[in-house]
């Protein structure tokens, strides 16, 4: 058998798929993350709650409706982005102006509530959620099996996070965002309806969530904590890809991703705690992150 | 003045506690191009900004016209026909000049089009692609009228475009300025140079501690250089 580093190959290879899966779902996190605060600047700690509600939000779907995967891709992040809207119009929008603090303060007690009031419903253990007929087994690459299913998520947050990028850089709406970022009052002085602008980034950012724990429930199940045990995970990464910065989300996202798979094969024992290491000097030595602009 | 577009009337304007503007009366009538005059911290800015919606604090009564702009949103200002290029210019640094150009959402019909726009800025056309602050201040300063062209607003406010330019920039400016008062723009324009306004002034307020002091016809200039002199402190 074939050995990298006195490492066998298939072995190599299996944590790269892993840590290029988990560094998915840290992109899409992150992404909502980064254009949330971009905006908002709310640093949004409902967001592995939203993610969360999205997994359950297919579960409920499929359990209660009988709607399966396909069409929860679309459903679950419409209702949990509705569901965030609501927030943003009622509790968030009242805090714009104050300290960031409060909207932190009030994402995590919202985190809360809703993890709280899952366990209650649905208890701690995970719940399984089969993925789609259509992306069940595996194919061989040659040097590894690649289940499909997890091929296809790979893929679908890359197209996800290019198309979010785009819709930032590229369209009209993306360029009120940016200009808003800059200066928000000037873009509403512009006739920009920009208390509706921000109502739509803060829904987008938790249907990103959304999405991404849809994707997740075929491989993680789907469970009251699942949203809490990864973002603080997804909270290093934006920090250090610089809060804000949606292209330093992303690739920040699989390249930690990757980095933590890595670290799993050669030095097991650090797997955990690579990425706060690498978060750790980043802060020390470019405050503003990798991609941030310096203040 | 009831053929006026714009009315201000007794308007007070507060920034937080502190009572800035006391009691402003402010006419401007269809295709008139009216210059506000007055020293540092007169309250000319903060006119503009009171006008806009972007200061909210206000007392008193602002139509545009005859409809209230004071009940209004800070986005449903700029819907009813007002443009408004900042002091502070308000170039967006992470957008492209070309999309500096197109931010500001049309308001009404007869705006100019990006390409007679760029035939009135050769150098806007030529930094399309640039990203916005990397421009000069001149050029800024041109971009951030520019923008507010396309838009069709009928009045447009423009907060001192000369300062800090070097005087081929003014020259140009000026140029354009003459340009739009031809197409039939109605312009509040705030300036200190009064010699530079004085080419496209038909009227001029002056202003002084939040309040307006006099107001004149633009032929009347040289008759109250005393005055001036005085209000502005030159
Ligand atoms: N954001 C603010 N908060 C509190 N006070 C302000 C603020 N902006 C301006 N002021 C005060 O309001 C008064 C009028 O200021 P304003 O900016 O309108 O003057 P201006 O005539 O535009 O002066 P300049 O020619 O320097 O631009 C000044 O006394 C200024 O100190
Ligand atoms: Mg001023």
């Amino acid at each position: 058998m074939s050995t990298i580093f006195g490492i066998p190959a298939p072995a190599l290879y299996g944590q790269i798929l892993i840590g290029l899966i988990n560094g998915s779902f840290y992109a899409l996190l992150s992404l909502g993350l980064a254009v949330i605060f971009g905006l908002l600047r709310v640093i949004n700690f409902a967001h592995g709650a939203q993610y969360m509600l999205g997994a359950f939000a297919a579960y409920g779907l499929l359990s209660y409706a009988g709607i399966d995967y396909w069409p929860s891709l679309v459903l679950a992040p419409l209702i949990v982005g509705a569901v965030a809207m609501a927030i943003e119009r009622t509790m968030l929008s009242r805090l714009y102006g104050l300290d960031p603090l409060y909207g932190l303060l009030l994402t995590f007690g919202l985190a809360l509530i809703f993890e709280g009031a899952f366990r209650y419903w649905f208890g701690t253990s995970g719940k399984p959620y089969s993925p789609p007929a259509q992306l069940t087994g595996a194919v061989n690459l040659g040097f590894m099996f690649l289940p499909i299913y997890r091929g296809w998520v790979v893929i679908a947050s890359l197209v996800i996070c290019l198309g979010t990028w785009l819709l930032i850089e590229k369209t009209r709406l993306g360029s009120y965002l940016r200009a808003a970022t800059e200066n928000a009052t000037l873009v509403q002085a512009f006739g920009v309806n920009v208390p509706r602008l921000l109502t739509l980034t803060y829904g987008l950012g938790a249907a990103l969530a959304a999405l991404a724990g849809v994707l997740a429930a075929p491989i993680y199940q789907v469970s009251p904590l699942m949203g809490s045990n990864l973002i603080i995970i997804v909270f290093a990464v934006v920090v250090v890809g610089g809060m804000g910065s949606i292209l330093g989300a992303i690739i920040t996202g699989y390249v930690l991703g990757v980095l933590e798979g890595l670290t799993k094969v050669f030095y097991a024992e650090a797997s955990s705690i690579v990425i706060f290491v690498v978060m750790a000097i980043v802060l020390l030595v470019r405050p503003a992150g990798l991609f941030g602009r310096e203040a | 003045m009831s053929n006026a577009l714009l009315e201000v009337r007794a308007l007070n304007a507060w920034y937080g506690e502190s009572h800035v503007l006391h009691g402003v009366d402010l006419d401007i009538r269809e295709g008139e191009t009216v210059t506000l005059l007055g020293r540092n911290g007169a309250g000319k800015t903060t006119t503009l900004r009171a006008i806009m919606g972007i200061l909210r604090r206000r007392e008193g009564a602002i139509r545009l016209r005859g409809r209230d702009l004071l009940a209004l949103p800070l986005h449903r200002v700029a819907q009813t026909g007002l443009g408004y290029v900042p002091e502070e210019r308000g170039i967006f640094a992470s957008l492209s000049v070309e999309e500096n150009l197109a931010l500001p959402p049309k308001v009404a019909d007869g705006g100019m089009s990006i390409e007679e726009i760029y035939h009135l800025f050769p150098n806007l056309y030529e930094r399309r692609h640039s990203q916005g602050t990397k421009l000069s201040g001149g050029e800024q300063q041109m971009l951030a009228i520019a923008r507010i062209l396309r838009t069709g607003a009928s009045l447009i406010l423009l907060d001192e475009p000369t300062e800090g330019l070097a005087p081929v920039i003014v020259q140009r400016i000026g140029d354009v300025l003459v340009a739009l008062k031809e197409r039939g723009m109605t312009i509040l324009l705030v300036e200190q140079n009064f010699r530079f306004a004085r080419k496209v002034a038909d009227r001029f307020y002056l202003m002084e501690d939040g309040r307006m002091v006099n107001s004149f016809p633009g032929n009347e200039l040289d008759s109250h250089m005393d005055e001036l002199h005085s209000v502005l402190g030159v």
